[in-house]
This record gives C-alpha cells, sequence and structure tokens, in this order.
C-alpha cells in the first residue's frame, strides 16, 4: 500500500496551523463591525469558502482542457476531486451566505442575481457528479467530464462578475459595488488582514484536500481496474 | 450633536447567527473529511480483497 508522501504530510501540518490561526483571528483579532455586529464574522470564511469553489471549478475546467489534449487519466481524477470538493465549499457559502443574509437583511433568500447565480452554478456542478455516475465506460465519462467541466465553467465568471454588472443588494468586497448594496462595511486594517489571511488559509485547505482527494481517486481507479478485470 | 449621541445605538445583537454560520462552516468541513477518512479505508479493504482474488485466480 502506498505511504502518504513526506510532503503531503508537512502540507497537513501547515493547513491545520494556518486554519487555527485563522480561526483566532477572527474571533479575537478582528473587531466588531460597528452595525452588523457579530454576524458580520461569517464573512471571512463566507468569502473564502465561495473563493474555493471558484478557485477548485477552475482548476477543473484546466484538468478538462489537459485530458481532452493529453488523454491521460491523471487529469480526470484532478478534474473530479476539484470539483467534489468546490461543490462542498461552495455549498458552505451558499448556506453561510444564506445566514449572514438573515442577520443583515432580514432574510434568509432572496432572488438577487448573485445568489441566483451562486445556486445554479452549484447545480451544474451537482449534475456533473450525477451525470458521471450514469456513464460506465472510464473513457467516455472522462471524455463527458472534461467537456462539461469547461463548459460548466462559464457559470464561474458569471458568478463572479453578477454583482458588478447587475443591480443587486449583495455587497461587493473588491471593487466599487451597486449603490442598492446592503451589508456592506468598511474594513479596518485589522478586518482587512483577518480577510486576506482567511483566504491564504482557505488556499492552503484547497491544495491540502485536494491532495489527499488525488490519491482517493487514484485508490478508485485502480479498484476499478481490478474489478473488471475480475469480472472478465 | 447631544441629541445624536443618546441616539446612537450599539451594533446588532446577531451572536445566534455568527454561531449557526461558523457551524454550518465547521460541520460541514468535518463531514466531508469524515466522508474522505471513510472512503479511504474502506477502498483499501477493497483493493486488499480483490488482490487476494487475484493471486487465488493465477
Amino acid at each position: 500500500m502506498e505511504t502518504k508522501p513526506r510532503m503531503l504530510v508537512i502540507l497537513d501540518v501547515v493547513t491545520i496551523l494556518l486554519f487555527a490561526t485563522a480561526v483566532g483571528m477572527v474571533f479575537f483579532y478582528a473587531p466588531l463591525e460597528a452595525v452588523m455586529g457579530q454576524v458580520q464574522r461569517v464573512f471571512y470564511f463566507h468569502v473564502a469558502n465561495a473563493w474555493v469553489g471558484m478557485l477548485g471549478f477552475m482548476v477543473a475546467a484546466i484538468a478538462g482542457i489537459a485530458f481532452l489534449r493529453k488523454g491521460d487519466h491523471k487529469w480526470d481524477i484532478v478534474g473530479l476531486a476539484a470539483v467534489e470538493i468546490s461543490l462542498v465549499f461552495f455549498f458552505t457559502a451558499i448556506v453561510s451566505g444564506s445566514i449572514w443574509a438573515r442577520g443583515s437583511w432580514g432574510t434568509w433568500w432572496t432572488w438577487d442575481p448573485r445568489l441566483t447565480t451562486a445556486a445554479i452554478c452549484e447545480l451544474v456542478y451537482a449534475a456533473y457528479l450525477m451525470l458521471r455516475q450514469g456513464i460506465e465506460d472510464p473513457d467516455r465519462r472522462a471524455r463527458f467530464g472534461a467537456v462539461y467541466a469547461i463548459l460548466g465553467f462559464i457559470s464561474v465568471p458569471l458568478t463572479f462578475m453578477s454583482i458588478r454588472i447587475f443591480r443587486t443588494i449583495h455587497p461587493v468586497v473588491i471593487g466599487s459595488g451597486a449603490a442598492a448594496a446592503e451589508g456592506s462595511f468598511d474594513m479596518t486594517p485589522k478586518m482587512l488582514q483577518t480577510f486576506m489571511f482567511s483566504l491564504f488559509t482557505f488556499s492552503f485547505i484547497f491544495a491540502d484536500l485536494l491532495w489527499h482527494r488525488i490519491r482517493l481517486g487514484k485508490l478508485a481507479a485502480k479498484a476499478e481496474s481490478l474489478r473488471l478485470k475480475t469480472l472478465q | 450633536m447631544l441629541l445624536s449621541f443618546f441616539l446612537q445605538q450599539g451594533p446588532a445583537e446577531t451572536t445566534r447567527y455568527m454561531i449557526a454560520g461558523y457551524a454550518v462552516i465547521f460541520g460541514v468541513m468535518f463531514i466531508y473529511l469524515v466522508s474522505l477518512f471513510i472512503r479511504n479505508r474502506n477502498l483499501k479493504r477493497d483493493l486488499e480483497l480483490l488482490e487476494e482474488m487475484e493471486q487465488k485466480e493465477k
């Protein structure tokens, strides 16, 4: 059985330390926001979760292109791993955003352009996993997955840009937002440091989880090929 | 100015939403980590079994 690489062990430790520091910064370093109160602290990890979601969908699209060009199944494993992780983190971003909205907008959900495009994006990638399950042939599944990940990625910039293009109540963190935005706030230096550190930490979490998920994918591929061999 | 001082309000009381938000964030992360661990363990078991079967066939 393959042992865990030393670099992965180091990455695990570094990620745990970064995560503990980020949690400490969110609760003990970042100041209390003057209007929204404690619920504003959700913002740090809410955005970081959304960042991981979008990052993973981008990695999946790149892996899709690499698979179509080279035909190497390792890219299919990378794509699947990235989509799965991103789906989990994007889901968390949507739910935590909904909780933040209840605290600051007074509603759990509204069909705002950002919320709608984010929900569509999540559903697009949930469908990717479900449709993959329905294809038995590994080559066809990988080809389908690659094309789907590339096309599905259209929903990511659409989600990102929705608050910059359409009239929305969702606040814009980076850059200028819409006049109708509610729940926006000016970040103090400590808030900004916590925010940037959370993004940095979650990038490490993504890299660490991706490596673990790729190893799992390789095991699954090995088990599948052995199963097919025994069936023949 | 004196009036605005007396009318000034503190931050909204939204602690329970913060707790709910972080419960979801940590909870989902924990469940995903557990799922990775369980799937890894099950796959290793399957592989051992399949390799044993392959050995017997030889």
